[in-house]
């Protein structure tokens, strides 16, 4: 069984791995019934004695101790840090996996990526060797940010290249959280089109997350509860958005129910490597099958059924109608419609009381709405797992590889444009030393690069699908 | 002798456990129908093929289970010791931390030569138990990245080093509406190095299994369980006792050896499928009865229209007149194909074995021109029954049967290549695009070969 590392950057991230973190305990203890610790666990948490002094104290078998979250947490303010170092989750994080800062990056991303960078360099590079030593064997870095700041978009991205050089075997998973149309920090399309030249360039896979479609999901939610269906019902155990039924309790704060969505997908997303199943899919098959060309590695991801999400107990609907839900342009966590767009890929993680007869019973269903690109027509993956989300029966994450990400890209490109243009705010940007036009030029260049290969693959769309005349051999 | 079982991945894991239990639950069936001395040694035999014997009498099955994660082989040799029947060898798994990402490359090229020698160390200690080795069962699936490719791998390996034993590769065909993206890729890799190196690929395909499960054995909600162990139940229909020779009640010493002889004369055709019947839920099995006639009607309509299953038959189909010319090119798209064998072999199990007819089997014109009935058609028999049926019949088939589905995944995976899709995923350990062009080139000359029968 294999590790991951969740480094979190910056407010956004932070305060999205805080609510991971918490969840992610709260999923292991209800599966995990006898307090061992076993490999399942030791993919997130290390096993310490804490009254060891130092570093050591690692345990790696028998009883829970001490869980300690393998995360480096990462912010040039100290605020939510510290509140994290305060709060419920404090013993989870070990003090000595942080790196702060005091003055922040003023939403500049030049500062977080280029000064911070610098700066802290070394120190990054120390905790992120450490936190790579007390794994066994470190599969994956969870790097989890916004793109619209200062820190998160730009040290997270200058950690990406560190990654790359550092553990170049590792895989480096990117949850980025992009910000939308009405968002309140005018410099956002710089700092996110800064940014997405590096993910191009130095990551493996991206989850684009935008807040928008958090908050459509979250209020179709509290919709569903308060429409006083017959057993809307509060649930004592599940995986919440609320902290009700938790023994750590912890104040609910504004972001908490979105930023709970984000810490699901994560915990979704590696659910088959980490509890058992009939059909395992570990999370390097997710680069495999789903990045079909190195720079096509933007995903974006459903989880259905909502309810998972909420303490609800609402009668849950059909199985089938969870899978039609998946691929509604309502359940993506970015704005974003894939029935009308092509796919280039699709992987379907199924948890829970769900057969592969079921599996294949919906895909047969659905395929025929949905268009796939003509070298991929049977481009699905599809993972079954046994163990169920806390709390419920069954759930299933959607990850796409689709043309559907191009409105996104193409939107921040005009926002950026628009700035660009009138050089608006660029002297906070070109009096950092290292920065010059020619990094935003260079930037969005790489963006549009990308548009123009989601373009013509889109320009493949109508085009009847032939087959390639095959190789001939003499009998 | 014996045969040493080899389980790859999380496939061949899965059903390796399906199989060896299957085996061992109609080794120990209780039987109407034949005498205690016929039943003792039935299963003496299966116990000499499959399983060796530990101290407190535990049978131990001949088996060397290896995956590049953890989790399923815990899974299933804590299975296996639960159940209290037999169990797996203490030290007979081999296990590392990360998988092989559903990469064929990373099987092959990274895992294979990292693990050659603690794996093949595994084997040699299983095979050290035998008396003496008939060969190797090698369980695989194409689609992923272990059994694949590491499966690959280790065919060849165990060709090198133990070049006078066979080896049988059993081959899980996926879906063909996927399960793995890059499946196509990884199959026409596996099946073209197979061809190489092993002496016979049987075949399963999930999509036959899958409607067995829903069609014959009427289940709902059908899991991957069900599915392995209609496999399972087919595989044991196959590889348990049988006699020796027409006439004999000695039980045959080298299943692999005979299977080889009578099923792959020539080495361009070694692509072998199962189908066995009856085959139904337990009960429905209550009402029904058989006769050999009609077992061996149902069977023979199945070989000659190509149906996996004994419900949907297309009794259309008919063998060409005697006499006339053999159809040649087989069109992919005319509807009343007829499904040409090279070989074929039939095992019987049950009461009043000796009296069934085989007669329809014989038939030249279910064969190649250039194989005589009487080389191509073999029998085998056994009067103990199998599992719960009264009477069954398996038939082991080297024909055109899998030209289509063979054509298909070629063609698919051909498509994507032209497209260059996934192939940076390969060559950055080392499988070039040259390494899939030979492949490409194999499969299409054993399209064609089997094609041209």
């Amino acid at each position: 069984m294999t590790q991951s590392v969740v480094v979190q950057v910056g407010q956004c991230g932070n305060q999205i791995g805080c609510c991971f973190w918490d969840l992610a305990l709260r999923e292991h203890a209800a599966v995990n019934q006898k307090g061992i610790y076993d490999e399942a666990i030791s993919s997130f948490f290390r096993n310490v004695d804490t009254r060891v002094l130092g570093d050591g104290g690692s345990i790696s078998k028998g009883k829970i101790c001490s869980l300690k979250a393998r995360a480096v947490l990462i912010d040039m303010e100290e605020g939510v840090v510290n509140e994290i170092l305060q709060g419920p989750l404090r013993d989870v994080f070990d003090s000595k996996q942080l790196i702060t800062d005091i003055s922040g990056s003023g939403n500049n991303w030049a500062v977080g990526h280029k000064v911070f960078g610098s700066l802290y360099q070394e120190q990054i590079l120390e905790k992120l060797r450490k936190s790579a030593e007390h794994c066994d064997c470190l599969q994956c870095f969870f790097i989890i940010h916004s793109m619209g700041g200062g820190t998160g978009s730009g040290l997270g991205t200058f950690l990406l290249k560190v990654l790359e050089d550092e553990f170049p075997e590792v895989y480096r998973f990117v949850t980025s959280i992009y910000p939308s149309g009405e968002d309140d920090v005018i410099t956002s399309p710089y700092n996110s089109i800064l940014a997405m030249k590096e993910l191009n360039e130095h990551a493996d896979c991206v989850l684009p997350i935008d807040n928008q479609s958090l908050f459509d999901i979250i209020s179709k939610i509290e919709l569903m509860m308060n429409s006083g269906k017959l057993g809307t019902v509060i649930k004592p155990k599940s995986l919440v958005t609320s902290s009700a039924g938790t023994s750590k309790k912890r104040q609910e704060k504004p972001f908490d129910k979105m930023n709970n969505i984000v810490g699901n997908l994560l915990l979704n997303l590696t659910s088959s490597a980490r509890f058992e199943g009939s059909l395992n899919m570990d999370l390097n098959e997710i680069s495999m099958n789903l990045v079909p060309f190195p720079q096509l590695h933007y995903l974006v991801s459903s989880l259905t059924p909502l309810y998972t999400l909420a303490d609800v107990n609402i009668p849950p609907r059909r199985l089938d109608q969870m899978f039609s839900d998946a691929f509604s342009k309502d359940h993506q966590l970015i704005r974003a419609d894939p029935k009308h767009s092509l796919y280039l890929a699709c992987a379907l993680m199924v948890r829970g009381n769900v057969q592969i007869s079921d599996l294949r019973r919906n895909i047969e269903r659905l395929k025929p709405s949905l268009q796939f690109v003509s070298w991929n027509q049977e481009g699905w993956k599809t993972s079954l797992c046994s163990v169920p989300p806390v709390g419920h029966t069954h759930s299933l994450l959607a990850l796409a590889n689709n043309t559907c990400v191009k409105p996104t890209f193409i939107e921040l490109r005009e926002r950026f444009m628009r700035l660009y243009k009138k050089k608006a705010h660029l002297h906070h940007y070109l009096q950092i030393e290292g920065m010059e036009e020619g990094c935003f030029t260079e930037a969005v260049s790489s963006l549009s690069a990308l548009i123009q290969e989601y373009n013509q693959l889109d320009a493949t769309k109508s085009l009847p699908v032939e087959d390639i005349p095959r190789l001939s051999v003499a009998v | 002798m014996s045969i040493v079982t080899v389980q790859l991945g999380q496939c061949g894991n899965q059903i390796g456990f399906e199989v060896f239990d299957a085996l061992f639950s109609d080794s120990h069936c209780p039987q109407k129908f034949c005498s205690k001395r016929e039943n003792e040694a039935y299963q003496a035999s299966c116990k000499e093929r499959f399983f060796s014997e530990e101290e407190n009498g535990v049978p131990v099955a001949r088996a060397v289970l290896v995956d590049m994660e953890p989790k399923v082989i815990n899974q299933t040799l804590s299975k296996a010791a639960h159940s209290g029947r037999w169990k797996y060898g203490q030290h007979s798994h081999f296990c590392q931390k990360q998988g092989s990402g559903n990469n064929w490359a990373y099987g092959y090229s990274v895992h294979g030569p990292r693990h050659e020698e603690s794996i093949m160390n595994l084997i040699q200690k299983e095979v050290e138990k035998c008396d003496s080795l008939s060969g190797f069962f090698i369980v695989m699936s194409m689609a992923g990245g272990t059994g694949s490719g590491l499966g690959a791998f280790l065919t060849q390996n165990l060709q090198d080093q133990y070049s006078n034993s066979l080896k049988m590769n059993q081959i899980i065909w996926p879906y063909g509406t996927g399960e793995v993206i890059v499946q196509n890729y990884n199959s026409i890799l596996t099946l073209s190095h197979l061809y190489r190196s092993s002496d016979a690929l049987l075949v399963h395909e999930n999509d036959a299994v899958h409607k067995i499960c829903a069609k014959l054995m009427n289940i709902k909600q059908i899991s991957f369980r069900d599915i392995n162990q209609v496999l399972a139940h087919q595989l044991g229909s196959v590889f348990q006792p049988t006699y020796s020779g027409e006439g004999s009640f000695h039980y045959r010493r080298n299943p692999l050896g005979d299977l080889m002889e009578d099923l792959v004369p020539h080495p361009e055709f070694k692509m072998l499928g199962v189908r066995n019947i009856p085959q139904m839920s337990e009960n429905s099995l209550a009402y029904s009865t058989f006769t050999w006639a009609g077992l061996l009607k149902h069977l023979r309509q199945m070989l000659i229209s190509d149906a996996k299953m004994e419900e949907g038959i297309d009794w259309q189909v008919r063998p060409p007149l005697s006499g006339l010319p053999t159809l040649g090119k087989m069109p992919l798209t005319k509807e009343f194909h007829f499904n040409t064998s090279i070989a074929n072999l039939v095992i019987l199990r049950g009461k009043d074995v000796h009296s069934a007819d085989l007669g329809a089997f014989k038939d030249p014109a279910l064969y190649t021109s250039w194989l005589e009935p009487v080389t191509a058609f073999n029998v085998w028999k056994t009067q103990r029954a199998f599992s719960k049926y009264e009477k069954s019949a398996a038939l082991v088939s080297n024909s055109q049967s899998l030209v289509k589905p063979l054509d298909m995944i070629v063609g698919k995976a051909w498509n994507m290549f032209a497209s260059k899709a996934y192939l940076h995923q390969y060559t950055k350990f080392g499988i070039e695009e040259e390494d899939f062009l030979d492949g490409f080139a194999l499969l299409e000359q054993v399209i064609a070969s089997y094609r041209n029968l």
